[in-house]
């Protein structure tokens, strides 16, 4: 584990080294703050405090900054997620199709809260606000791979599906 | 039986948005060569007579904005694309990124021109990577064709366009906040004047539509102000996109002239209700909006009609609802959301939404008393009275509107502690129908917790004090010999 972080790490340094702010106006730079965290978010899967740091240090703001910006954006989380992270949409189309029963029988079966990661490390759980795919209600997104019109019975069998593929 | 006119998604569908031939072909950027012979001052004439108002759901008139951000002085003006489209069951704005980009890119370098503009941004969601790649691909192409970039059309007009993603904050669709976001800060709204218009991203003077505003603008340039009125009604002209969800036959997007009615869109185009239950209402708005119960399905829809009903249009999100749905817990899921989004400047909104929440975790658990709805709409009143933002000023609405259409639902909470609907679990109970059971032991094999016994063929029986209320029984039971009382 410890070596697959130091290798993210080492990609998103190098992307952070590329981006030349040189010249740019301090509002120039600051404007790429959110950009450059989606890089951090999609290189490394969570944004750690030390991330944080070299971002601010990238932009020339105080590391604060970079903290208040994290924490109020849902799409960054400075938590690690699971290899596959479930994303349950609880939009209004999917909720009236029985949306949050589908939650609780994720949270139960894997035994853990929303935010947190399975003890392999393989699953967390993460409930979202309309994926923008209402015709499939309710639908669940594990990874890039989504799923529509769901029911309870369905979720064992997918979770199943994950866990049978790493085993081998 | 009313028609759909496809003005909006007058591409999306047909053709291959990743090719700007085919965009070209259908006359495509047609509109922005008659806009660039024409002056500015004429380019906003006709949109302002075209009496086209903000798709985004206020229903500001399009032509003043531009008026507005022309006369403001500034060296650079910014043109905004507001595509953080994040109702929750509305999915308009994605459909038209993704199925005619260039749409869009058009709308807005003519707003570019217009307002004296040289830069544009599309402040768009993360969530929608497909419409993102389009984007990316539409803008390199109209680059390449010379419709973006440097002396556009051999013109002196030099109009750029960026991209840049959101990150999942709902308050980020109110324009203030949107502007912070770009500028890598959180998005927090601040108080207005100055608008935009003057004092806009960096300080600049800044034009800010929604996505469906700009996918006007071009039919409008090309064929006339008075062609454009032509549909909908006088004050709201032209058609809105609406996406249909929820419990109806057919879920989509649906393009109507305004003035439809919600009979017409639900009924006529929707098909009516799945498994033809009963009509129960039909939230418009979002989270900003309201249910609209029966007896006002007739109403014509626009702007107005709608705020006058305890809605609103919002982007265009319209979600039907059945018999089966607990009008207190719509009313909670939405108050939910708003607190989950709240960015918390205002005390109101970050406060007093979590306890206008609690009290109706009050009502749907059975532990409510008549005081507490007085309560409610008093402490409703008082958060969209001293709220900054759109998001606080409307977050009340959907309790407001069901209480005021639904009153009777409310009261059955707390007076006969029961959910008419059947779906607050606190105050429902399962029960068999010992007529229908024909003592298969199905449920009794399902129950997680035991609570159901019985003897081989012959009726069951719920053990109460046992029963989590989990409904497994209830979806497993093939003779209906189940019910929710």
């Amino acid at each position: 584990m410890e070596k697959v972080y130091e290798h993210k790490l080492e990609t998103f340094r190098e992307y952070l080294e590329s981006i030349d702010v040189e010249g740019y106006t301090d509002e120039q730079r600051k404007s790429l703050l959110i950009q450059i965290l989606h890089k951090a978010q999609e290189n490394i899967g969570y944004i750690p405090t030390e991330v944080q740091k070299l971002i601010a240090q990238k932009l020339k703001i105080h590391v604060s900054r970079v903290y208040g910006v994290v924490t109020f954006y849902n799409f960054f989380s400075t938590k690690p997620r699971g290899k596959y992270p479930i994303n349950i949409c609880l939009g209004t189309a999917c909720y009236v199709a029985g949306a949050n029963l589908i939650y609780d029988e994720f949270k139960k079966f894997l035994n853990i809260e929303p935010e947190e990661v399975t003890e392999d490390g393989l699953f967390s759980i993460h409930p979202v606000r309309c994926l923008g795919a209402c015709g499939l209600a309710p639908v669940v997104k594990i990874g890039e791979d989504t799923y529509g019109r769901l029911k309870v019975s369905d979720v064992r069998k997918i979770i199943r599906e994950y866990t049978s593929k790493e085993n081998q | 039986m009313c028609e759909q006119i496809r003005i909006v998604l007058r591409n999306a569908g047909n053709i291959n948005p990743e090719n700007i031939e085919d965009y070209l072909k259908n006359d495509g950027y047609l509109a922005l060569a008659k806009a660039l012979e024409s002056t500015r001052e004429e380019v906003i004439d006709i949109i302002s007579s075209s009496n086209l108002r903000g798709r985004g759901g206020g229903g500001f008139p399009t032509g003043l904005k531009w008026k507005f951000t022309m006369q403001a002085k500034g060296d650079e003006k910014y043109v905004i694309c507001n595509a953080d489209e994040g109702d929750p069951g509305a999915f308009m704005d994605r459909s038209i990124l993704e199925g005619d980009p260039h749409s869009v890119l058009e709308g807005m370098t003519i707003g570019g021109y217009a307002v004296g503009a040289k830069k544009g941004i599309i402040y768009i969601r993360a969530e929608y990577p497909l419409a993102v790649e389009r984007l990316k691909n539409a803008i390199c192409q109209a680059k390449e064709f010379g419709l973006l970039g440097e002396n556009i059309l051999g013109t002196s007009f030099s109009f750029d366009i960026e991209i840049r993603l959101g990150a999942g904050a709902f308050v980020c669709g109110e324009e203030t906040a949107l502007i912070h976001s770009i500028e890598g800060s959180r998005g927090e709204p601040r108080n207005k004047p100055p608008f935009p218009s003057t004092s806009g991203l960096w300080g600049k003077p800044t034009l800010i539509n929604n996505v469906e505003t700009f996918a006007n603008i071009a039919p409008i340039i090309l064929n006339g102000p008075d062609w454009f009125r032509q549909y909908g009604t006088k004050n709201s002209p032209g058609t809105k996109v609406f996406a249909l969800a929820g419990d109806v036959k057919n879920v989509g997007l649906v393009e109507v002239p305004m003035g439809t009615t919600l009979r017409e869109i639900i009924f006529d185009i929707g098909g009516g209700i799945k498994g033809d239950k009963k009509f129960k209402a039909v939230q418009t708005g979002g989270p900003s909006g309201g249910c609209i119960p029966i007896e006002y399905l007739d109403t014509p829809i626009d702007y107005d009609s709608l705020q006058n009903l305890g809605s609103m249009m919002g982007s265009g999100g319209m979600i039907v609802m059945d018999e089966d749905t607990c009008m207190v817990d719509v009313a909670k899921f939405y108050l939910q959301f708003t607190v989950d989004e709240s960015c918390g400047k205002c005390t109101t909104c970050r406060i007093g939404n979590v306890r206008l929440l609690e009290i109706l975790e009050k009502i749907t658990s059975g532990n409510a008393h008549l005081e507490d709805l007085e309560r409610m709409i008093s402490l409703s009143n008082v958060i969209k009275n001293s709220s900054l933002c759109g998001l606080g000023q409307t977050a009340p609405n959907p309790v407001l509107s069901t209480f005021k259409y639904f009153e009777d639902e409310y009261k059955a909470h707390i007076l006969d502690r029961v959910c008419p609907a059947g779906i607050c679990k606190n105050l429902i109970r399962y029960e068999v129908i010992p007529q229908n059971c024909q003592g298969c032991t199905a449920c009794a094999r399902v129950c997680p917790t035991q609570a159901i016994s019985g003897e081989l063929r012959k009726p069951h029986f719920i053990d109460q004090t046992k029963c989590i209320k989990c409904g497994s029984c209830y979806s497993t039971c093939r003779f209906n010999a189940i019910k929710i009382v």
